[in-house]
């Protein structure tokens, strides 16, 4: 490595300083993952203000304009009811954002809980916890979501929780290796000297430490649960017309794939482009955060 | 631990796993609110087919006699008859499981054939324009979704360029987009790994060493990079094979491919929950097999994994 010798002054500076800079510099030579990060920020204003930004509302019908292509007026062009498809894929947004957001923060609260108590108790809890993660991570995750989804009632709030609830394993694995190891050390051992109760030694001394996994995996689990999201609303098990979403939208642009392709393209770029946002957030954080992290 | 003590604990496990695994297979029936029967037989059934079902799968019993009843007929591939075609569950997976075999196999040595050598090349050249360009579309292969992904195929190949069958089975060409659209994601995540292995390979103190003592270049890369790297290449693709029966789903709906996954599908379409149990448990348990024969193979392979 040729930039050997000044990665080496480098980190002598950087011991003077807190973490949350070092994480930050080195974060920002990670060109990509600052455009991630730019992109996601876009994203969610655009979700937010979609009532302001959008140049139609976006249930507007005009059937005598129905599966119009792409013009000035209507760059993304017109659906089967002649509603303006960039209208519904910026309302789109609201729906898969929200969904990532709010499903990865189930999991993460549920994963790194669950993760904590097994790493912390061992024996009995960790053995039950543990074989948990297993069977989970032995059904093939997007059939058992659509069938628990079809039998409590495809919406939005059923949605969020079966992914979150079905997406837990990894942050319960990486909390419970970090636990385990921290469990012994000399600080925690001085915390519980000192009269520390279990739950302020891990909530203060131990759990910190998975910080970085943690935030990694979560980034990451954003892009995943809204891929299936929208993979759920496709096929009709998500969230239920009307309501724009990205999944919808692509569902009815596979119907009028012959006619009006422009219909499957638009909400499928929006995912990608999202997508591939959040993946490259979790990568330049998993680089900036602890470059010796596999995840 | 003996090699045959950690064997036998392993098959111990999963045999637990698979227990698991049932449990909450067969809840799923009961996580609806009103009355399973209902959910079985549909909303239209009449009384005395709703009372059969009843009868039959004891459903006016307590949930755990219900469990074990169910249980037991499930380990003898029992799953009942389906309500919407009459046929045996079983059988209906079974005559499909080929189909979707075949597509998946072809998907993976798909994935194979370009994951391992752009991997390799890409690390061996890093910050090339090959390396970024492959970069790039590595990171766009794991975050299409592989539905969206099959439609633009289908709409350029099959509907525009009139070139490839728009979906079904029969010749080779209706292979060509589903395998594609399969492989393409599972090409994208193994050549990522790929690229990273070789790289750390690449920095280790005995390519160094191989390099100070003036070995030819490629026997470096043969001998040392490539056969150490290989190590969690092999893993991965070791695991992805686990998945080989339940990876499809989507695929084979888009392209309407007669396989498991197109039948789980319209299954849930018709809420025909006892295909759609039988399927979850039965591809569930194949993932069960195929990881613990990984395991196992791998404990053969590199005996410092019983330690763990």
């Amino acid at each position: 490595m040729a930039k050997g010798t000044d990665m080496a002054t480098e980190e002598t500076e950087y011991l003077e300083q807190s973490w949350a800079l070092l994480v930050w510099r080195r974060f920002r030579r990670h060109r990509l993952a600052l455009v991630g990060a730019a992109v996601i920020l876009l994203l969610y204003a655009m979700a937010i203000f979609a009532p302001y930004l959008a140049p139609y509302p976006p249930n507007d019908v005009n059937p005598a304009r129905r599966l119009e292509l792409p013009s000035l007026a209507h760059p993304f062009g017109l659906d089967e009811l002649g509603r303006d498809l960039l209208s519904r894929v910026m309302y789109g947004a609201r729906i898969s954002l929200s969904i990532g957001f709010v499903a990865a923060g189930i999991s993460l609260v549920v994963g790194v809980f669950l993760g904590a108590l097994a790493g912390y108790y061992g024996g009995v809890v960790d053995n039950i916890i543990m074989r948990t993660v297993d069977v989970l991570m032995s059904i093939p995750a997007f059939l058992l979501i659509i069938a628990i989804v079809a039998a409590v009632g495809p919406n939005m709030l059923n949605v969020m929780v079966v992914i979150g609830l079905t997406h837990w394993s990894g942050y319960a694995r990486v909390t419970r290796g970090t636990v385990l190891s921290l469990r012994s050390q000399e600080f925690v051992e001085a915390a519980r000297a000192i009269g520390g109760g279990s739950l302020r030694v891990i909530l203060r001394h131990i759990l910190p430490n998975c910080l970085a996994p943690v935030i990694v995996l979560a980034t990451l689990n954003v892009a995943g649960a809204i891929l299936i999201e929208t993979s759920l609303s496709f096929l009709g098990f998500g969230v239920q017309p009307p309501t724009a979403s990205w999944g919808t939208i692509l569902n009815t642009g596979r119907q009028y794939m012959r006619n009006a392709p422009h219909i499957a393209l638009f909400p499928g770029l929006a995912i990608t482009v999202t997508v591939l946002a959040f993946n490259l957030l979790g990568d330049g954080l998993r680089d900036a955060l602890d470059p010796k992290l596999k995840l | 631990m003996t090699m045959g003590q950690y064997v036998a604990r392993r098959a111990f496990l999963s045999v637990f796993l698979l227990l698991g695994v049932s449990v909450l297979v067969f809840s799923i029936m009961h996580m609806a609110p009103g009355d399973p029967v209902m959910m079985v037989a549909g909303l239209e059934a009449p009384p005395e087919v709703v009372e059969a079902i009843r009868k039959e799968w004891g459903f006016d019993q307590p949930i755990h006699v219900q469990y074990f009843r169910w249980l037991r007929r499930a380990v003898v591939l029992d799953f009942g008859i389906s309500l919407t075609t009459r046929e045996r569950v079983s059988f209906m997976i079974l005559s499909r499981v080929p189909n979707t075999l075949k597509l998946n196999l072809a998907a993976y040595a798909l994935a194979l054939c370009i994951a391992i050598p752009v991997g390799v090349y890409s690390a061996l050249r890093q910050y090339s324009l090959f390396d970024h360009v492959g970069t790039v579309a590595a990171l766009l292969g794991v975050s299409m979704p592989g539905f969206w992904l099959g439609l633009m195929l289908m709409i350029v190949f099959a509907l525009k360029l009139h070139i490839l069958p728009v979906f079904g089975m029969g010749t080779w060409k209706h292979y060509v987009l589903p395998a594609f659209t399969l492989g393409a994601a599972q090409a994208a995540g193994l050549m990522r790994m790929t690229r990273s292995s070789v790289l750390e390979a690449l920095h280790q103190d005995y390519v160094r060493t191989a390099r100070a003592k003036g070995l030819a270049e490629r026997v470096v890369i043969y001998k040392h990079v490539l056969k150490n790297a290989a190590i969690p290449i092999v893993t991965m693709m070791g695991f992805r094979f686990a998945y080989i029966l339940s990876g499809s789903f989507i695929v084979e709906h888009i392209f309407a491919w007669p396989g498991i996954g197109r039948l789980a599908i319209n299954s849930l379409y018709s809420r025909d929950y006892f295909v759609v149990q039988a399927v979850v448990l039965m591809t569930a348990t194949m993932i069960v097999i195929a990881n613990l024969t990984v395991d196992i193979i791998y404990c053969f392979l590199d005996p410092r994994i019983r330690y763990d």
